[in-house]
């Protein structure tokens, strides 16, 4: 009994030792002279443009703030964390930093003292970004303003807010990564592969979050449900989802231009990273996230084989289908058009809309319940909106009328349930 | 030659002004949904109206919305990822717009004259014992409002105006600091607040509701009100507004 005891407490000590190893230990040395070259405008300027594709604002700037001094929470299962602040202020933000604390913080998840950072800042995809990329980017940050702003102090519930939670979840979920070109694939594949794992950082919500909180692989991209917004984030492979693979390559470039493609448009979080990230990207490098994406989606479709049949799905009905209809021509058909047609870029078709056949309901009871605008963008700078229905419908009206855009106009989607919508909205609970 | 220059010069000014108009009515269908075109009451409260309003006020509670400092959730999150520049153009659109207000719903009965008279004495005079200005020196000698910052009081029903009060109150309503409706609010008693919605409530819009100037408003301050003279009040909101007072 004793030796068992004595055996279990080696193990422990050896597991912390290596957990410990494995997490401070990256070799990166902060002290090493830094070039003190300034870096040129171009570089400034690759920088900022990549601090776009990383959509790096969206988190960094809390509501009404001035741009990247951080403040915004963001919240998880597990309690809130507020965005660090990355302006030029050496006492709050990355003044004080060099290029190296910079590097280690985007490559191995660590702060400027050594801290091991929540992994709500992705640096599991951040960790793919190329060093001349990380010092880019570095040297953007340094031109931004200095804004002093102390970061908030994270809330996460004990323990796992602490550095021992983060050190044993990076020892089963973080490896520091880099970008490997795949010589069997095209230029473009391979840009877009970088922009689409690395600083897109796409699976951090396209993928499903297991109950640690960890996303799939970086190249996972089968759909899940963001927690903390309750929005469902489409699988980019599934043909009953986003059916890239059938999808023009302009077209998906069009779709991150402007927020609408020719069977879907963008709702809920996707709204903002058009309006923030993607709409400013070259047409190259959207260009190769697209070809990325759909060889991705192609390939996916030949390992799964023919897609699924249409669910089968209980008959609604009678007093459904006409309570569907009527709530359709009262409240939707003015914008969405009597035969869901839509209305050119202001009210999405609604015959053959992807988005409104996709099997899960969650973005259809998002987007009925609290309404939304579209993605503000150089193309469009004054989006349509639709209102928020959930004062005037009950979620019997809201099954019955989302059924009835699933299964009118030639569409084939299942029925939907009271049950189902139910199931969305007990999940908004803040 | 000049007159039809200066004749087609107007007539496509007005087309244009005219398209803007309705794309902006057309964009702004998730707004009207709830508050319709003079305000709407709804399920959960009331929804007030939009148009004519003065144009920095209704910019500012978009932005109050966006910021936390109003709270209403649908309106938070329907607006959440608008940038400024758009909330900017919606400001202008509603201030734009000419639409008459209802009469009000409420007659004097049903409420103590002396409640009246205490509501129409703080709107009118102020209270200087507890070094409270009167509505009018900031709300317009009409109480239309001041262009562009301050907003009118009349036309709004008795439940909006009382939540509203009592939302400043308690700190869930909010303005950009310096915050002198919290702070003008917070002098008052309970029932001086509903006493001010009772009496506002009731009152009739004047033939002109569009919102004074500055000017206007300097120039009408009542010489005999004995309005809080000693207080130098800055509204974060309404920075225009510093030295119209008396």
């Amino acid at each position: 009994m004793k030796r068992l005891f004595l055996a279990l407490c080696a193990l422990c000590v050896v597991l912390a030792a290596w957990v410990s190893f494995d997490n401070f230990a990256d070799g990166v040395d902060t002290q090493a002279a830094v070039a003190t070259v300034s870096p040129t405008a171009d570089v400034v300027a690759q920088g900022a443009y990549l601090a776009r594709a990383g959509n790096c604002v969206s988190c960094h700037t809390a509501p009404g703030e001035p741009p990247y001094a951080g403040g915004r929470a963001l919240a998880t299962p597990f309690g809130k964390v507020y965005a660090s602040n990355l302006t030029s202020d050496v006492a709050t933000g990355l003044g004080g930093w060099n290029a190296q604390h910079f590097w280690r913080a985007l490559h191995h998840g660590r702060s400027k003292d050594g801290r091991l950072l929540a992994p709500v800042f992705p640096y599991n995809h951040t960790s793919l970004i190329t060093r001349a990329d990380s010092d880019a980017l570095f040297a953007f940050f340094q031109t931004v303003p200095p804004v002093a702003r102390t970061t908030t102090a994270q809330e996460l519930r004990w323990p796992f807010g602490t550095q021992a939670a983060f050190a044993v979840w990076r020892s089963l979920y973080f490896k520091p990564a880099t970008f490997a070109v795949d010589a069997q694939q095209s230029a473009d594949w391979n840009r877009g592969a970088y922009l689409v794992q690395g600083l897109g950082h796409c699976a951090a919500c396209h993928s499903a979050r297991d109950a640690l909180g960890a996303s799939g692989a970086l190249d996972d991209l089968s759909g899940g449900v963001m927690p903390g917004t309750n929005w469902y984030a489409p699988s980019l492979f599934s043909p009953q989802e986003t059916d890239l693979a059938h999808t023009p390559n302009a077209d998906i470039v069009r779709l991150l231009q402007t927020g609408r493609g020719a069977h879907a448009w963008v709702s809920g979080p996707m709204v903002e990273v058009v309006q923030n990230s993607t709409q400013h990207l070259r047409v190259d490098d959207l260009q190769a996230m697209a070809t990325y994406l759909q060889a991705r989606a192609q390939h996916a479709l030949r390992d799964g084989g023919a897609p699924a049949a249409a669910q089968p799905s209980r008959k609604a009905s009678v007093r459904s289908v006409e309570n569907g209809a009527a709530i359709y021509k009262d409240h939707c058909a003015q914008c969405h058009g009597d035969q869901g047609q839509g209305k050119a870029d202001a009210y999405p078709t609604l015959a053959g809309n992807r988005a409104v056949l996709m099997p899960p309901v969650t973005n259809l009871v998002q987007t009925l319940t609290y309404g939304g605008f579209g993605p503000a963008t150089h193309a469009q700078p004054q989006p349509y909106g639709m209102p928020p229905f959930v004062l005037t419908l009950s979620d019997r009206d809201m099954a019955d009328v989302l059924t009835h855009i699933r299964q009118q106009w030639g569409n084939t989607g299942a029925t939907v349930t009271e049950f189902d919508v139910n199931r969305v909205r007990v999940l908004q609970a803040h | 030659m000049k007159l039809i220059w200066t004749f087609w010069a107007c007539a496509l000014l007005s087309l244009s002004a005219h398209a803007l108009d309705a794309s902006m009515a057309e964009r702004t269908r998730a707004c009207t949904h709830c508050h319709g075109e003079q305000g709407k009451a709804g399920p959960d409260g009331y929804y007030p109206r939009l148009a004519g309003k003065p144009e920095g006020y209704l910019f500012h509670q978009l932005q109050n919305f966006q910021q936390g400092r109003r709270q209403y959730d649908l309106m938070a999150r329907l607006i959440e990822p608008l940038p400024e520049a758009y909330l900017r153009d919606m400001a202008q659109y509603f201030s734009s717009l000419k639409v008459p207000y209802p009469a009000p719903a409420l007659n004097a009965s049903g409420v103590p004259a002396t409640v009246l008279a205490r509501g129409k004495q703080l709107t009118l005079e102020g209270d200087a014992s507890r070094g409270v200005p009167a509505c009018v020196s900031c709300h317009g000698p009409q109480l239309t409002g001041v262009t562009p910052d301050v907003p009118g009081l009349l036309g709004l029903p008795l439940d909006y105006l009382n939540g509203q009060l009592g939302a400043w109150q308690s700190g869930q309503r909010r303005a950009h600091a310096p915050d002198c409706m919290a702070q003008v609010v917070k002098r008052l008693r309970a029932e001086d607040l509903m006493a001010v919605a009772q009496y506002l409530a009731r009152q009739p819009l004047p033939a002109n509701t569009s919102p004074v100037s500055v000017r206007t408003l300097r120039d009408s301050t009542p010489t005999t009100a004995t309005s809080d003279r000693t207080s130098t009040w800055t509204c974060g909101s309404a920075p225009g507004l510093l030295g119209a007072q008396p």
